[in-house]
Parts: C-alpha cells; sequence; structure tokens
C-alpha cells in the first residue's frame, strides 16, 4: 500500500529518495553548496540499506569511484554542483566510452568558477552536453517540480541502466532547495530497469559487441567473466584498437544508441499550446515562471502556450518541429545567456522568430519579466 | 613445460596478442611477471582479482594479465579501485600506477587511500620519469637528473614514495626493484595478504626515457645500478651516513594494524540496526515511498559476505 500522506519535502531530498527508491546503493561524493543535501541524507541511509557511502577527497576521485562501483555490479552515484561537475568531465567520458552505469546529480548554480554558491542559474546546460572532450551523447533530465526530483532520479537510473550510459539529472539551485507539499511515487507508480546481464556459460563474452538489443550486456566484475574495461577507445572484447572501422563503429555507437532515441526518450509537458502562435520554450525552475506569464500573456490577448521540457539531453526537435508552422515567435527564457536557444533553433529551422531571454543575475525569472519581454516582442 | 611458461599460459590473456607495447628492456615485463606469480602464491581465484591502471606505460599492463581489469584516466586508478572495492568487498584489488601517475596527478588520491586503510594493494611502478609520453621530468625524478622538460638537471625535489606513504598513514609499505624480482614477488603477496591499505614501490628501469639521458649504457646498467645501491631495511641502520647517500632501502617499510575502513563501516552499520532511533529515521524516509520500507535491512544481515567471502579469496 501505497503512503498517500503529503510531506513537506525539498527537491534534493526527494533526489535522494528517488535514489533509494531506484535501487542506488552506492554514492560517493564530495560536499558542495547546493547539493550537499543529498550526500547528507543519503549518507545517513545507506549503512542502513546495506548500501555504502564515502566521501571521496574531490569530485574527480567521486565519479571515478562511482563508476568502479557500477562496474562491480552496484547502481551508484554522485551530487555535485558546477565546479565539481568542471572536475568529473574527463571521467564522464571514460563512462560514456566504457559504457559504464552511473548517475551525476548536478544542482546547477551560478557560475562561471566559484559564481554564486547559494544562487540559481542554468549554465551549465551545454557544458552537459559538450563538456568532456571527443565525440559522444548525454541524457540529461530536469526537473522542475519536487516530485519530478523523485521520478526523474528514478528515470536517470533506469537510463544509465538501460543504456549503459552516464546520466545527468540537471537540476538548478532553486528547484533543490525548494520546499514544497508532495506525495511521492508510490512502488506501483513507476518501474525500476536493470541493465542486461549476459546469459552463463558463453564462450566468448563481449562486452562492447553485439547489442541486445539496445546495448552489450553488461557483466559485474566478480561473476563469471573476467574482461578488460578502458577509456582507449576498443573493439567488441574491450581491448584498444585503431582499426578504423572499429573506432567509427565504437564512436557511432557511443553517440547513435542515444541520439537515434532522442524523440522516444522526450519527455514535455505542454500548457495552452493548442491554439498558440506565441510559445514559452523552457525547463527547470524557470518554467514554472514561464506559465505564470502564459496565464498573464493570455489575459493581455496574446495566444502563448508553454513547451516545457523534462529530457533536455538528447534534444527532441519532434514537438518543436510540429508546433512551429502555427508560431510567429518562440521564446526561451534561460538562467542564462542562451544555450538551449540554439537547439530550439536548429529544430524551428526558420519557421518562426526565436528569441532567447537570458537571466544571469542569480535570481530567479519573475513572471513579469517573461510577460513583459513578450508583449514587447510582439509589438503589444 | 617449464613451470613459468605453464604460469604465463594459467595468468595472462590468452586472446590478447602480445609482444606487449613495452620497450625491449623495460622493467614493466619483470613486475608483470612478479605481479602475477604473487596473486597465484596467494591462491586467489582470477574471477575474485581486479587490476586497475591509470595511465602511463605502467598503466597499459591490465590489458595483458587475465583478471577483472581496469584501464582508467591518468592518475585516477585508486579512486576507481575504491569504488570497485566497496561495491565488491570480497575482491582483491589490485592499482599498478606510474609514479607520474600515482604521486603527481594522482597524488591526491595516493595519501587519501593511504589515510583510509581500504584493503588495497598499490603498486607504483617507479622509473622516476614520465615513460610513455617521452622522458618529461617526474616527482620522483631526483635532484640535478634530465629529463626532456629539464634538459639542464632537474631544479626540483624527488618524493620518497614510501616515506610518504607512511606519512599519509598506509598501513603497509614495502619497497623494491625490478633488479630484485623474487623479493618483488613475496614483497607483493605481503602486500596482498595485508588487511588494509598496502602500498609496494618497485624501483624500476626506463632505459628508453631516462637512461639514455642520464648516462645510463644500457637497460642492464640500470639493472646493475639498483644492485649496488639497494640496502635491505635490516643493514640499512647500521650503514654509517655517507655510504647511504644515494641509495634506496629495500624490504618492509612499515606494518601495523589498524581498523580497515569496510569491516569499521558495516560493523557501524550493523550497530545502527540495532538502534531504534537511527531504524526510525531512516524508515521515516524510505516510507516517503514506500511504505513497508522494505530495504531497510534487518540487524546482522551484512555481516556474512565481506567476511565469508574475504576467506575465501584470501587464504
Ligand atoms: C589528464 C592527463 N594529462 C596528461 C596525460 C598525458 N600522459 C600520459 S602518460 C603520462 C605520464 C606517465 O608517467 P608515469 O605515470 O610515470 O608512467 P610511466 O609511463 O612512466 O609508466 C602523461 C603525462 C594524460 N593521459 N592525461
Ligand atoms: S618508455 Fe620506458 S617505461 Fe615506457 S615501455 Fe619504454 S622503457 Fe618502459
Ligand atoms: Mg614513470
Amino acid at each position: 500500500m501505497a503512503d498517500t500522506t503529503a510531506r513537506v519535502l525539498q527537491g534534493n531530498e526527494a533526489s535522494a529518495i528517488g535514489a533509494l527508491a531506484a535501487g542506488v546503493d552506492f554514492f560517493a561524493g564530495y560536499p558542495i553548496t547546493p547539493s550537499s543535501e543529498i550526500a547528507e541524507l543519503l549518507s545517513q541511509c545507506m549503512p542502513l540499506i546495506n548500501g555504502r557511502f564515502i566521501q571521496m577527497e574531490d569530485e574527480i576521485a567521486s565519479i571515478a569511484a562511482i563508476i568502479g562501483a557500477s562496474l562491480a555490479g552496484a547502481t551508484s552515484m554522485t551530487a555535485t554542483s558546477g565546479p565539481g561537475f568542471s572536475l568529473m568531465q574527463e571521467n564522464i567520458g571514460l563512462a560514456c566510452l566504457a559504457e559504464v552505469p552511473c548517475v551525476i546529480v548536478n544542482v546547477m548554480r551560478a557560475g562561471p568558477s566559484t559564481g554564486l554558491p547559494t544562487q540559481a542559474a542554468q549554465g551549465d546546460v551545454q557544458q552537459t552536453r559538450w563538456g568532456t572532450h571527443g565525440d559522444h551523447a548525454i541524457v540529461a533530465l530536469a526537473p522542475s517540480t519536487v516530485r519530478e526530483c523523485f521520478e526523474l532520479t528514478v528515470e536517470c537510473v533506469n537510463l544509465a541502466e538501460r543504456l549503459r550510459t552516464p546520466t545527468v539529472l540537471l537540476m538548478d539551485e532553486v528547484i533543490g532547495h525548494m520546499r514544497e507539499s508532495v506525495v511521492l511515487p508510490s512502488g506501483d507508480e513507476y518501474r525500476l530497469v536493470r541493465r542486461i546481464e549476459p546469459p552463463t556459460g558463453l564462450r566468448d563474452y563481449c562486452p562492447f559487441g553485439e547489442c541486445v538489443p539496445e546495448v552489450a550486456a553488461l557483466a559485474a566484475f566478480g561473476g563469471e567473466y573476467r574482461f578488460h574495461v578502458t577509456g582507449l577507445t576498443h573493439d567488441a572484447h574491450g581491448y584498444p584498437t585503431m582499426v578504423p572501422e572499429e573506432v567509427d563503429w565504437k564512436i557511432r555507437h557511443i553517440v547513435g544508441k542515444i541520439e537515434s532515441r532522442a524523440d522516444q526518450l522526450a519527455s514535455n509537458e505542454e500548457f495552452m499550446t493548442e491554439d498558440a502562435d506565441v510559445l514559452l520554450f523552457a525547463y527547470g525552475s524557470t518554467a514554472r515562471v514561464a506559465k505564470a506569464s502564459v496565464r498573464a500573456l493570455r489575459e493581455a490577448g496574446v495566444k502563448a502556450g508553454l513547451l516545457r521540457v523534462r529530457t533536455i539531453w538528447p534534444f527532441s526537435q519532434k514537438r518543436l518541429r510540429e508546433l512551429a508552422p502555427g508560431l510567429r515567435l518562440v521564446v526561451v527564457p534561460e538562467m542564462n545567456l542562451g544555450q538551449l536557444v540554439v537547439e530550439v533553433e536548429r529544430a524551428v529551422c526558420g519557421e518562426a522568430r526565436v528569441v532567447p531571454l537570458g537571466k544571469v543575475d542569480g535570481h530567479l525569472f519573475e513572471p513579469g519579466d517573461i510577460t513583459e519581454f513578450v508583449l514587447e516582442e510582439v509589438g503589444a | 613445460m617449464s613451470r613459468s611458461i605453464e604460469k604465463a599460459r594459467e595468468y595472462l590473456r590468452p586472446t590478447k596478442k602480445f609482444p606487449t607495447v613495452w620497450c625491449p628492456g623495460c622493467g614493466l615485463g619483470i613486475v608483470q611477471s612478479a605481479l602475477v606469480r604473487a596473486i597465484s602464491r596467494v591462491g586467489v581465484e582470477k574471477n575474485a582479482v581486479t587490476v586497475v591502471s591509470g595511465i602511463g606505460c605502467t598503466g597499459r599492463m591490465p590489458a595483458y594479465v587475465d583478471f577483472n581489469t581496469l584501464h582508467t584516466t591518468h592518475g585516477r586508478a585508486l579512486a576507481f579501485s575504491t569504488g570497485v572495492k566497496l561495491a565488491s568487498p570480497s575482491m582483491t584489488v589490485i592499482a599498478v600506477m606510474g609514479d607520474g601517475d600515482a604521486l603527481a596527478i594522482g597524488g591526491n588520491h595516493f595519501v587519501h587511500a593511504c589515510r583510509r586503510n581500504i584493503d588495497m594493494t598499490a603498486i607504483v611502478v617507479n622509473n622516476s620519469i614520465y615513460g610513455m609520453t617521452g622522458g618529461q621530468y617526474s616527482p620522483t625524478t631526483p635532484h640535478g637528473k634530465r629529463g626532456t622538460t629539464a634538459p639542464y638537471g632537474n631544479v626540483e625535489h624527488a618524493f620518497d614514495t614510501a616515506a610518504l606513504a607512511v606519512g599519509a598513514g598506509a598501513t603497509f609499505v614495502a619497497r623494491t626493484s625490478v633488479y630484485h624480482a623474487q623479493e618483488a614477488d613475496r614483497l607483493i603477496e605481503k602486500a596482498i595478504l595485508h588487511r588494509g591499505f598496502s602500498v609496494v614501490e618497485i624501483i624500476s628501469n626506463c632505459y628508453t626515457s631516462y637512461g639514455r639521458m642520464n648516462k645510463y649504457t644500457s637497460a642492464v646498467d640500470m639493472l646493475r645500478w639498483m644492485k649496488e645501491n639497494s640496502v635491505p631495511v635490516s643493514a640499512w641502520d647500521k650503514l654509517p651516513p655517507e655510504k647511504r647517500e644515494g641509495k634506496f632501502t629495500r624490504g618492509v617499510i612499515s606494518e601495523k594494524e589498524l581498523p580497515e575502513f569496510i569491516e569499521a563501516y558495516d560493523e557501524q552499520g550493523r550497530r545502527l540496526t540495532r538502534t531504534p532511533a537511527a531504524v526510525e529515521r531512516v524508515r521515516d524516509i524510505l516510507t516517503a515511498y514506500d511504505e513497508n520500507a522494505d530495504r531497510l535491512r534487518v540487524a546482522d544481515e551484512r555481516s556474512g559476505e565481506a567476511e565469508s567471502g574475504r576467506g575465501e579469496n584470501k587464504t
């Protein structure tokens, strides 16, 4: 029986509880505002649920530890914010290439550098996509509510396991620290996905070979199969290769397994888009404000609507392309100087005017900011 | 078939293309053989061993040995090892690292691993140089010696790896050289059997990148240097200070008993399961999504795994 009592929870707490619900049994992290509550809560729970928590010496070590743990069969996660996320980039690339499931929660604060440790931003959107060097793809989900912090943490674990790849829960400080009254989903409202393991008795297990069906089966260290994992570009057995065909296949595979599923993985919320000719495109805490702006704009006679994306990466163009012919204006409010708007422009492809609305003063948008901006843009 | 070829067949990867990437005369082959012989002597099953490395010539070793193997990023081997070990405490985890890997870019992980005392073994192959990248000076290049980035002689001073490990709290520290191959086996064996974090520094030769720049005539000449300039720990104290100059000690340098991290962590967990207030607090958190809180463990549930697994693998 589900517990239907509403609780007042913070986004970070809901994410940590979501991790537990998703079966995370290993957490390694390094303290950083505004993410530390996740580590604190998990350090409290892990010893009592047969899991293990460790505070590493830095974020480089934290991501390394969760990758190592995942290879040994654990469901693993870390949490950080901008400066720590920057330090993790090299090993995120290793997890992409070596196809190791793991989850990174990045509670975005204003940067660059130490920036504004306790204030909100959405400045890591493109870093999440392109932070590590080389061609790769990434999965990143952005919650807008406390309940979604739980749900999307579970989803990050599921997608990491299913696609054998690092996934990022991209929260912003407002969502991480916001408290809401919330009823969390109970066990029958979400499902858990686990990596596919190879059958026993194989004569030749290929940990990076044939996809069954989306990715190759992944055995755990310590089980029946011994295999090699490397950050060098490798063949189906995991050994370094420089054979052009093998290298080409590998890189196209780690990109393709994610990018080809962009539409399938897309998760959107739409508000008053049916007849809209002005679209607000937003995510995270900004989308909450944008929703209020849609109402205000409607009152002012502008046919506005909101497309909110939960799946930031891979970026799906599908819904935007469908809506574009009916639009004259797309406004993309972001707490940065224009990051996801680039993707929106590519999707809309000139069919409507796309305008960024950036904010980088460490403060949230207020509904009036967006409303007034749109009114000016439409010349009302 | 000789015994050592049999061993090689058993512990080296049959599918892997040999020869190795290493230069002729490189000490790394000797280290690899010593590692394999030590593991074989400990008697641990191949599936219960994970060998982890960072980047460098040393870092290439895992590809050749038939265990669970993980070749990671430069400097991070011990951080990855920590995750493997915490997720799988019965695993014998061994990190092999070059001097640059372990002590420059990975220096922070190294000292913290020493301090934490997780039951793993770190093998530092110290060839006094960045071998793979072509001979730049490293944190163990002696003062005055040359590297491609120290063309006029190294201005800096070298780490004493073993002293650093002892100072950082490692509970087993040993050193030898590739000239003393059999001693290397025995020290690695002891290190694996030691309950806690163990460090074995193996002084190695890189004729290609270090020897040629520093007036050695061959790889063998470098081995001769190791023979003539190393002193067993037991003899060191009797040596007058002027005879110690430029020499290194070999053997077990430090060994002590301290609580192992995972054992201590799990013991704390077991105590907590008998503490109603702690159980209630966590139950309350879990109840937020699951009324039955079925992940909450019952007292002593975990006690079996780590201990029995360990006994199996380490006898
Ligand atoms: C982050 C990063 N920086 C630099 C390098 C380049 N690099 C590769 S190996 C190496 C040094 C290796 O020296 P050492 O650890 O002593 O190993 P050896 O080759 O001597 O065995 C360096 C600097 C790298 N791979 N990654
Ligand atoms: S460069 Fe030096 S360390 Fe590297 S393989 Fe050659 S001899 Fe060995
Ligand atoms: Mg070296």
